[in-house]
């Protein structure tokens, strides 16, 4: 063990025959990605839990944004503590009767909780957020202290 | 257990057809519920961030064809974080059997989810026959 954490080399080091080959795979998967999509996208179904976040920021906010159809706004609860934000809520999907049949069903509903640390300090005063056809968006003020500032060279 | 379970999270399904778009962009196939009581069939599909202008509903030869163009999110100046979905464009077809009336079809888009209702022709409704006693 002491060899693989100096060296982190695969050939050194006494680990059991397949996480070398878990590696190689999850090596591998990352670089046909990049070369897909242009960027790393890791799976949701790997890091797995719901719902998947898109995260984007530009120089004073933070942009935090999720599917969630059926969704209504009093179902969903929003919190904000120090840098992290959490997400939760329950969907309900409405019973269909006593007579009815399904031919196929593929929605689901269940409850979620989810907590998404970001990456710098943030207004918690002025959070807002609006789930419109489904689609939440959650907009993040920067801590004026994490705002990037431009330094002048005199 | 009578707790209520939880969600998991599941990859968005994408289309993989031998057609190609005209236009760029990824598409995505719409989760669908589907049931029939005895008078409907009802359709419930899954289209977050389409808006109603967006939304195409198609029938024609017995095809129906679902269509929700989703705009980008992400502003122009936005840089990337964390991705974990992509969107595009919703597009699912279904194969109807000749017992819908397709002239009564009802639809509503309501927080994302599009519900079809699909009246069954007069007589597909299963109608009792009784048995006279002489």
């Amino acid at each position: 063990m002491m060899t693989r954490f100096w060296t982190n080399s695969p050939t050194w080091g006494f680990r059991d025959a397949f996480s070398q080959l878990n590696r190689l795979r999850d090596q591998m998967d990352l670089l046909s990605e990049v070369m897909l999509r242009g960027r790393p996208v890791r799976s949701p179904a790997t890091t797995g839990v719901f719902p998947s976040i898109n995260l984007t920021e530009d120089p004073d906010r933070y942009y935090v944004r999720a599917e969630l159809p059926g969704m209504k706004a009093d179902a969903l609860d929003i919190q904000v503590v120090g840098r992290n934000l959490t997400i939760s809520g329950e969907r309900k999907i409405e019973s269909i009767g006593e007579e009815a049949r399904y031919h196929r069903r593929e929605r689901e509903a269940g409850k979620f909780s989810r907590v998404l640390g970001l990456p710098g300090e943030i207004d918690a005063e002025r959070v807002e957020a609006q789930l419109i056809n489904g689609m939440l968006q959650i907009v993040i003020p920067k801590a004026a202290a994490a705002k990037p500032k431009q330094i002048s060279i005199k | 257990m009578a707790d209520t379970k939880e969600l998991r999270v599941r990859d968005k399904q994408e289309v993989t057809t031998s057609t190609e778009q005209t236009r760029p962009g990824r598409v995505f196939t719409p989760a669908v519920d589907i049931f029939e009581t005895e008078r409907n069939i009802t359709l419930l599909a899954d289209m977050p961030g389409v808006t109603s202008q967006g939304l195409q509903i198609d029938l024609r030869d017995g095809v129906l064809t679902l269509s929700g163009e989703v705009k980008p999110f992400e502003g122009a100046d936005e840089a990337e974080v964390l991705i974990e979905f992509e969107t595009g464009t919703y597009y699912r077809q279904f194969t109807l059997s000749e017992t819908i009336d397709q002239s009564k079809i009802q639809a509503k888009f309501v927080d994302g989810v599009l519900r079809l209702v699909l009246p069954k022709v007069e007589k597909a409704i299963p109608r009792k026959i009784t048995i006279q006693t002489v």
